[in-house]
C-alpha cells in the first residue's frame, strides 16, 4: 500500500514539474502573473514548512523575514546600485540573523506562547519600516526604482522570465528539503516535534536544532524577499503585513507537512480565490467553507508525509540473517544467556 | 574510582524534600538496582542523574567529573542513556528512526552537509543505519524496524526504549521500571537482554517494582523511603534489613510516579 502512495506521489510530482515547465505558453500573461505569485508564496511556505510543518514550531510571523530580505536587497540596489542576484545571499544572512537574534530568546516557548511572540516580531518590523528606521526605508510609501535582475546579461523583465526564476527557485529548494528531511537533521526536527523531553533525552539538542530550523527558514524567506523586490521594482511595509505570515502559516498547515502538500495548497490558497472573482463579494465566503471542511473531513492536511525510506536497511537485515545462520551450529551466543 | 558517584543531593520541590542527602556508588560493569515505595523519589533521583532536574545540593559525579546542572543531551553525549517508565517512544515514527534518535549525539552530518547530500553524509546514514538494525536485533525486534512504534505491543515499546538507549553508546544504562506492565514471558526475556547489555561491558542503574527480577540480576541494591537512603548493599544483606522490611511491609502499591 506504500509503495502504491509513493508511486502515485512521485507520479503527480512529475507531472505537476511538466505542467509547470509548459505552463506560460498555455496561459495568458495574467495567469503567469498569478503563477508568480503562487510561486513566491510556495516558496515561502516551503521554508516555513522547516520551522512549522517539520519541527513543529508555531511560527506566525514569517512575513517579517520576507521582509527583511525584500528590504535587504532593495536598499543594497536603490542605494549602493548592488546587482540584484547578488543581493540575493545577503538578503538570505540578514534575514536569518534577525531570526538568530530575535528568536534566541524565546525559542524555549512552547505552542500558542511562541505563537503570540511571533506574530509580535512581524508587527514590529512592519512598524518600524514605517517609521523609516535608520532613514533608509522610506517610511509607509516603500523604496521605488529597483532594477530588473540580470543573468549572464539577460535581462529578466517579462512575467515568464520570472515565473520560471521563481518556480526554478522552488524546484531547487523543493529539492535540498528534500534531502534535509531525509537526514540526521531532518529527523532531530521530526522527534522534537514528536516529544521534545523525549527527544532531548535521547541526546538531541532540541533548543539548537529550533535554532537552526528557524534561521534556515528564515534565510530561505530573506531570499524569496529578494525576487519579491526584483519582481514589484516597488516594495512598501503594507505587503509584509500580519495577514500575509498568517496566509503563508496557513499554506503550511493546509499541506499536512510534505513538500508536495505545500505545492498543492499554495495553489488552493493563492489561486482558488483567483479562479473565484467572478463571485465577487461572496468569494471569500466559499473560501472559508471549503477551509471548514477540509477541517472536518481532513484535519491532518491535504498530503502529510510519507514514511522515509532506508533503503540500504534490507541488505543489512539479510546479512545479518546470513550470519546468524551461520553461527548458529558452532554457538548459540545472545540468546542463551 | 567508581562510574557514578551520587553525592549527598538534595531536591526540593517547593515545601517538600523529595530527596535528603541521598549519596550511593555504581561501579563499573555492575547491575544496581535503586528500590523503594511508590512516592520513595526514585524517578527523581534518575532525572537528577540525567539533567532533567538540577539538585539544589551535592553533587554527582560521573567518571569522576560532576554532570551536575548539565543538560539532559549533554548527559547521553558523556555516555548515560536512560529509558523512561512512562514510555516515550515517537510512536508515529517507524521503529528504526526511533533508534536512530538515540544514535543522533554519536553521529556529526551538520545542516549544510545534510542539505547538500553530500558523500560523507551518505556513508554516516548508512553505517547509522546499519548499527541501529544491530541494536534492533539485539532485543529481538529486527523484523519489525519498519512498523510505526506506537503499534508495537507494550513490551516491545520498553525493549525498543533500550534498544535506543543502547543506539547512543552509554557506558551507563539508567532503566525506570523496565518490567513495568510486562506480563512473565516478556519479564523473562527482558532479563536476558539486561544480562547481555552486562556482558557487552554496559553498567546499569534499574528502578524495579518486581522483587524477583531485583533479587535476580542486581549485586547491588539500593534502597530509598521518603527521599533518604535506608538501605544499600548486595540483595540478601537487604532483604533482611529491619528498616527495608518496615518500609515495605508498612506501604502497599499504590498510584505509580510520575515521569
Amino acid at each position: 500500500m506504500s509503495f502504491n502512495a509513493r508511486t502515485i506521489r512521485l507520479g503527480s510530482c512529475m507531472a505537476l514539474g511538466l505542467v509547470l515547465a509548459v505552463l506560460p505558453f498555455l496561459v495568458n500573461n495574467y495567469w503567469t502573473d498569478v503563477c508568480v505569485s503562487i510561486g513566491l508564496y510556495a516558496l515561502l511556505a516551503l521554508s516555513l514548512n522547516v520551522i512549522l510543518g517539520q519541527a513543529g514550531i508555531f511560527h506566525m510571523g514569517h512575513a517579517a523575514f520576507y521582509a527583511v530580505g525584500a528590504y535587504t536587497t532593495a536598499i543594497l540596489n536603490t542605494m549602493f546600485q548592488w546587482p540584484i542576484f547578488w543581493t540575493m545571499p545577503l538578503a538570505g544572512c540578514a534575514a536569518g540573523l534577525v531570526a538568530l537574534v530575535v528568536a534566541r530568546p524565546i525559542i524555549h516557548l512552547r505552542g500558542d506562547y511562541l505563537l503570540i511572540v511571533t506574530i509580535g516580531i512581524v508587527e514590529i518590523v512592519r512598524i518600524a519600516l514605517v517609521n523609516d528606521i535608520f532613514g533608509i526605508t522610506g517610511g509607509s510609501n516603500g523604496i521605488f526604482g529597483i532594477s530588473r535582475p540580470t543573468v549572464a546579461g539577460f535581462r529578466i523583465v517579462k512575467s515568464f522570465h520570472f515565473y520560471y526564476l521563481v518556480w526554478g527557485m522552488c524546484g531547487l529548494s523543493l529539492l535540498l528539503f528534500h534531502f534535509l528531511w531525509n537526514s540526521r537533521v531532518g529527523r532531530a526536527l521530526n522527534y522534537i516535534k514528536a516529544d521534545d523531553i523525549a527527544a532531548e533525552g535521547c541526546g538531541v539538542d532540541v533548543s539548537h536544532y529550533k535554532l537552526m530550523a528557524f534561521v534556515l527558514g528564515a534565510f530561505w524567506a530573506g531570499m524569496a524577499g529578494t525576487l519579491y523586490s526584483a519582481k514589484m521594482l516597488t516594495i512598501a511595509p503594507a505587503s509584509f503585513n500580519f495577514m500575509e505570515s498568517v496566509i503563508i502559516f496557513a499554506v503550511v498547515i493546509l499541506s499536512g507537512g510534505s513538500q508536495l502538500g505545500v505545492l498543492v495548497s499554495a495553489f488552493l490558497f493563492i489561486g482558488l480565490p483567483e479562479l473565484m472573482r467572478g463571485l465577487t463579494e461572496s468569494r471569500m465566503l466559499f473560501f472559508g467553507l471549503a477551509m471548514m471542511l477540509m477541517m472536518v473531513w481532513r484535519p491532518q492536511g491535504l498530503l502529510p508525509p510519507l514514511p522515509r525510506v532506508y533503503t540500504k536497511a534490507r541488505a543489512v537485515l539479510d546479512r545479518m540473517a546470513a550470519h546468524d545462520s551461520d553461527a548458529k551450529p558452532s554457538t548459540t551466543q545472545e540468546k542463551t544467556l | 574510582m567508581s562510574l557514578l558517584e551520587v553525592c549527598d543531593i538534595t531536591k526540593i520541590f517547593g515545601g517538600l524534600v523529595a530527596l535528603n542527602e541521598v549519596d550511593f556508588t555504581v561501579e563499573k560493569g555492575s547491575v544496581v538496582g535503586l528500590i523503594g515505595p511508590n512516592g520513595a523519589g526514585k524517578t527523581t533521583v534518575f532525572n537528577c542523574i540525567t539533567g532533567n532536574y538540577v539538585p539544589e545540593s551535592g553533587d554527582i559525579l560521573f567518571r569522576g567529573k560532576s554532570i551536575r546542572g548539565k543538560k539532559p543531551h549533554k548527559v547521553v553525549e558523556l555516555g548515560i542513556a536512560r529509558t523512561f517508565q512512562a514510555i516515550r517512544l515517537f510512536g508515529k515514527l517507524s521503529v528504526l528512526e526511533n533508534v536512530l534518535a538515540g544514535r543522533h549525539c554519536r553521529l556529526k552530518s551538520g545542516l549544510l552537509s545534510s542539505l547538500f547530500h553530500t558523500p560523507a553524509q551518505r556513508r554516516e546514514e548508512e553505517a547509522a543505519v546499519e548499527r541501529c538494525l544491530e541494536e534492533l536485533h539485539f532485543v529481538g525486534l529486527d523484523r519489525v524496524w519498519q512498523e510505526e512504534a506506537g503499534s508495537l505491543a507494550y513490551g516491545s515499546q520498553r525493549l525498543l526504549e533500550i534498544a535506543r538507549a543502547l543506539a547512543s553508546d552509554p557506558e551507563l544504562l539508567i532503566l525506570d521500571e523496565p518490567a513495568g506492565g510486562m506480563n512473565d514471558q516478556e519479564t523473562a526475556s527482558l532479563v536476558d537482554v539486561i544480562a547481555a547489555i552486562r556482558e557487552r561491558g554496559t553498567t546499569v542503574l534499574l528502578i524495579e517494582h518486581d522483587m524477583r527480577l531485583v533479587m535476580k540480576i542486581c549485586e547491588k541494591l539500593v534502597v530509598l523511603e521518603h527521599g533518604n537512603v535506608i538501605a544499600k548493599g548486595d540483595p540478601e544483606t537487604v532483604k533482611t534489613n529491619p528498616d527495608v522490611i518496615e518500609a515495605y511491609l508498612g506501604t502497599d502499591d499504590g498510584d505509580d510516579e510520575e515521569y
